[in-house]
């Protein structure tokens, strides 16, 4: 008994010592609460949802392109499953309207259609290009859900997630007006959630920004909703496949488990009842 | 009760083919050996972690070299080739995250692992080498560690790396030189990059290496046990009343521990797989934008902490890299004759202190060491910027040291109409993280150099048992008449 | 432990089988991603065709294209050139096999018309990879003014078969298809 109360406690410090390790975030100037917001790709079993990515790629390619890149995603990636599975055709046709450097047949630079297999093209050439044209740098949105967390502490984080879309999605609907006496920088913007609450991007989704093709309204609200779970997606866009073969790996090691544990009961049986091995 | 070593029946090879084998490379007595090592059968649940162990390093090579196979050591490209892993290669994904917390919960099973021979006097004579062999292992995994999180070349990978290498510029003298040939350069760079790579490739063989050499040292002495008490090795049938063979006893509960740890491992690597790491580490490595917080893996915050509860570089160094060493001398250290904490009233008080402070450590390692945790202070609030820099001036003209700030905060009322909040707090007086982690540094240190030697010569302990055999025994009576009484009334 | 279970009877048995079989299971499910990461990748897998212009390729001609990190000949013959491509005997062949992806039959003979494409046969389209080991052929040398081989000394002829030298087979041709604006070929 003694030695379960020694492990009962020890378990329970190393999940502390753990947890304690879950990264301490600075808020930064207290900006307020980050709400949770319910998606479909929470928990063990979430799911993108299709149509929501797809217009969120409609979003992301109208809107947020002509200032952030997203290199790390290729136009192919929009096909393969677990995304938004455009069909392969409109793939092809999406890559299409994009033009991306590349040498031409005597050594000069050119830019051609892109294609499936190509990074998405990037607004500017590189960061240093970006500044001087916008006066800051827009991050690379690749993996804006994991860099960014919304959600602190560690059991918050435990249970909740880092809450890197919930940041997103809060920074996209909190443009408000600065309340009286409070000095915005010139060229930045009021908001709340971000870092000393001024930003360089201007709102960038008021109502009907664009036009959705499957007749979805487009409030701030939806397209912050869609472009965030657009976002999520490309930022792990194994997520499906992932918590797919978790579900598996659980039962089948819980089984195993089961099996072992009758295997050693067994064993140690004759042992127990004092009997020499 | 002197322990060494434990008789054991030989091998004698039966068929021709053994006997060819055995002439020319005695493999087969050292499976027979291995297999039925004469084991302490009254082992507990805090025994199945050397199983779990060589599980995690033989799953951190496997899926490294996997890794490896992707991975391209260039500061232009290695960020790329990680997101490559992730998006492109076939369970690309899979291999990293199980790689990335496989790390953690190498540290989680080698922690407790560590604890479990702090308690039971597992350093304890005569397994000084073994323990020391042990440290060792665990250097090494230290710095193994800390090299694959520079690989992926994120922001804390490329800072991280800055600032322990910066550990080595608090020699006197020497260190700033000593730095830049670790660095290969005088800033962290491509050749840092790239020989912390061959590293990282390098020392987990050193580690199985030494982890030979460790269960050699096993093997030799024996397993220690929750008695403490040694197995009796005068004669084969002697030692036999007192142990089990290895196999498959304690292959197959070894295995039932080391599936449990897995489903755990599972949760992390398939639901969680960011939740040990940090999320700047999804940021490029940048050389001119330094992270507003840098915190090094979880498994390095006590020692963090230690470095920053002093003040002084050189003194912060060596301090954290005593706290260390000091596992090294800890057999001789420990006077007491005892080897099983079981047994030691006083002593089970102090250890369990010393997990706590283990765990404070790591606590105040992870956060901002000027929070303060109690506080006398004043705090004035407006909701004109002007009139709070005011406040700050007078204080601060009236008292040069005092030790004040404005904080602001964002409010919106019921009604949508919203404000600013200037704060500013005038502390007279507080106990902050750090202090707190001082304490703890001084608790850490004082367990090993004061209380354990003191305790050793002072405490009484209780009775042990006389065999391993009888503590057994008695543990399995006491459980038989525990679940007595409950299943009679079913029947 | 033989003792333990020879009195019992056969569940003991089957429940220790049962979690030897869990355990084979186990191993494998960690053995097989290590097996698997080693395949293509998706990027290198989405790279399996390619579309290349031919419309600027002039009679006599030859324009090498990337694909799978293999150069492909696209030569656009002569008329001459194609009348001696289709006078050879193919008794001549050493290898008597079209190797040609986009026919049916894998055992097509090895004839011009069963290798070239689009009009009067003007197109000979090839792996430019020699099948002995692995060079890069060059165009226009070697006894047969198709390739030569310059690591060990292979004769290629005007359609792309072996006929001299110590490659054992024809200059393989991609599946690939004419596109119909008339100036692109999809290889792959």
């Amino acid at each position: 008994m003694k030695t379960m109360k020694f492990f009962r406690a020890a378990v329970l410090s190393v999940a502390a010592l753990a947890a304690g390790a879950a990264p301490a975030l600075a808020a930064g100037g207290d900006g307020p609460k980050i709400k949770d917001v319910t998606w479909s790709f929470e928990g063990p079993l979430g799911r993108f949802d299709r149509a929501q990515l797809q217009r969120g790629w409609q979003i992301y390619a109208e809107v947020c392109a002509s200032c952030h890149s997203m290199k790390y995603l290729r136009y192919g990636d929009l096909g393969r499953k677990g995304g938004p599975e455009f069909p392969a055709d409109q793939v092809e046709a999406i890559a299409a309207t994009f033009e991306v450097p590349d040498v031409g047949p005597d050594g000069q630079a050119i830019t051609r259609p892109a294609i499936p297999t190509d990074a998405l093209a990037s607004p500017f050439p590189n960061r240093k290009a970006a500044e001087a044209t916008l006066g800051a740098y827009p991050p690379d949105l690749s993996l804006i859900t994991k860099k960014r967390t919304g959600f602190h502490g560690i059991l918050t984080q435990m249970f909740k997630g880092t809450g890197g879309a919930e940041y997103v999605y809060a920074l996209l609907t909190g443009y408000t007006e600065a309340p009286a006496g409070f000095k915005v920088p010139d060229g930045a913007h009021f908001n709340p959630y971000f870092k000393d609450f001024a930003i360089k991007m201007l709102a960038p989704l008021p109502e009907d920004r664009v036009t959705y093709q499957d007749g979805t309204k487009a409030t701030t609200e939806q397209m912050a909703l869609d472009i965030t779970a657009f976002l999520a997606w490309a930022a792990e866009p194994k997520m499906e496949e992932r918590k797919r073969a978790g579900l598996a790996n659980i039962i089948f090691l819980s089984i195993f488990a089961v099996l072992l544990w009758f295997s050693t009961k067994k064993l140690w049986k004759p042992i127990k009842n004092g009997e020499d091995a | 009760m002197s322990g060494g070593h434990i008789p054991q029946e030989h091998y004698t090879p039966q068929s021709k083919a053994e006997k060819w084998l055995d002439h020319r490379l005695p493999v087969g007595g050292l499976m027979h050996h291995l297999n039925s090592f004469p084991t302490p059968k009254n082992l507990n649940w805090w025994w199945i972690f050397g199983g779990v162990l060589a599980v995690c390093l033989v799953v951190q090579i496997v899926t490294g070299i996997g890794l490896a196979m992707h991975y391209v050591a260039h500061v232009d490209h290695a960020f790329a080739s990680v997101e490559h892993i992730m998006r492109d290669v076939i369970g690309g994904w899979w291999l990293r995250y199980v790689h990335a917390n496989g790390a953690s919960f190498f540290f989680i099973a080698v922690y407790l692992h560590i604890f479990r021979g702090l308690y039971y006097g597992s350093y304890k004579a005569p397994r000084e080498i073994l323990w020391i062999v042990g440290v060792l292992i665990y250097l090494l995994m230290m710095a193994t560690a800390f090299m694959g999180y520079v690989l992926p070349w994120g922001q804390m990978s490329f800072w991280g790396a800055q600032v322990i290498t910066g550990l080595f510029s608090a020699i006197p003298g020497v260190g700033k030189t000593i730095q830049a040939w670790l660095l290969g350069g005088p800033a962290v760079d491509q050749a840092a990059l790239n020989r912390f790579f061959s590293l990282h490739y390098l020392l987990p063989f050193a580690i199985a290496g030494l982890v030979a050499v460790h269960i050699w040292a096993l093997h030799h002495v024996g397993n220690n046990n929750p008695s403490g008490v040694s197995v009796r090795n005068t004669s084969v049938d002697s030692a036999k009343k007192d142990t089990v063979p290895f196999s498959p006893y304690y292959t197959v509960k070894d295995a039932f521990g080391i599936v449990i740890f897995l489903i755990i491992f599972a949760v992390f690597v398939f639901y969680m797989p960011n939740y040990l790491g940090h999320p700047d580490n999804y940021i490029e490595a940048n050389s001119r934008v330094t992270p507003e917080h840098i915190v090094p893996e979880w498994y390095f915050l006590p020692f963090y902490a230690i470095l920053r509860s002093i003040d002084n570089k050189l003194l912060g160094v060596l301090a954290m890299f005593a706290s260390i060493g000091i596992l090294a001398v800890l057999p001789w250290l420990d006077t007491s004759r005892v080897r099983s904490g079981a047994y030691r009233p006083s002593f089970r008080w102090f250890f369990w202190i010393f997990v706590v402070a283990c765990i404070g450590l790591g606590y105040v390692g992870s956060k901002d060491p000027a929070i303060r945790l109690i506080e006398q202070s004043e705090e004035f609030k407006f909701r004109d910027p002007a009139k709070a820099d005011e406040k700050l001036k007078e204080i601060t003209t009236a008292d040069k040291s005092a030790e004040a700030a404005i904080q602001i905060s964002y409010h919106k009322e019921e009604d949508g109409e919203s404000y600013m909040e200037y704060s500013v707090k005038h502390v007279h007086m507080a106990f902050t993280m750090k202090n707190l982690g001082q304490l703890l540094m001084i608790y850490y240190f004082a367990y090993f150099l004061l209380i354990l030697p003191i305790l050793g010569v002072r405490e009484r302990a209780r009775p042990r048992p006389d065999s391993i055999d009888a503590d057994f025994q008695a543990k399995m009576a006491k459980k038989r008449k525990a679940a007595a009484p409950a299943a009679q009334p079913a029947e | 432990m033989a003792e333990s279970t020879s009195g019992e009877g056969t569940r003991r048995d089957f429940l220790y089988i049962a979690t030897g079989a869990a355990g084979v299971v186990a191993a494998g499910t960690f053995v097989a991603p290590q097996v698997a990461h080693m395949w293509a990748s998706w990027d290198v897998q989405a790279r399996s065709s390619v579309k290349v212009k031919y419309n600027e390729v002039e009679p006599g001609q030859q324009i090498v294209a990337d694909w799978l990190g293999k150069p492909v000949f696209i030569r656009r013959r002569t008329a001459e050139e194609v009348k001696t491509a289709r006078s050879v005997d193919l008794a001549d062949l050493p290898d008597p096999v079209a190797r040609n992806a986009n026919l049916s039959d894998e055992s097509a003979p090895a004839t011009d018309e069963q290798r070239s494409f689009g009009k009067d046969g003007e197109w000979l389209i090839a792996i430019g990879v020699c099948t002995h080991l692995g060079c890069v052929p060059i165009m226009n040398k070697g006894d047969y003014h198709g390739w030569y081989c310059p690591c060990h000394g292979s004769h290629y002829d005007l359609s792309g078969r072996i006929r001299k030298g110590p490659a054992p087979e024809n200059l393989p041709i991609p599946k690939l298809a004419f596109l119909e604006d008339g100036e692109t070929i999809k290889i792959g």
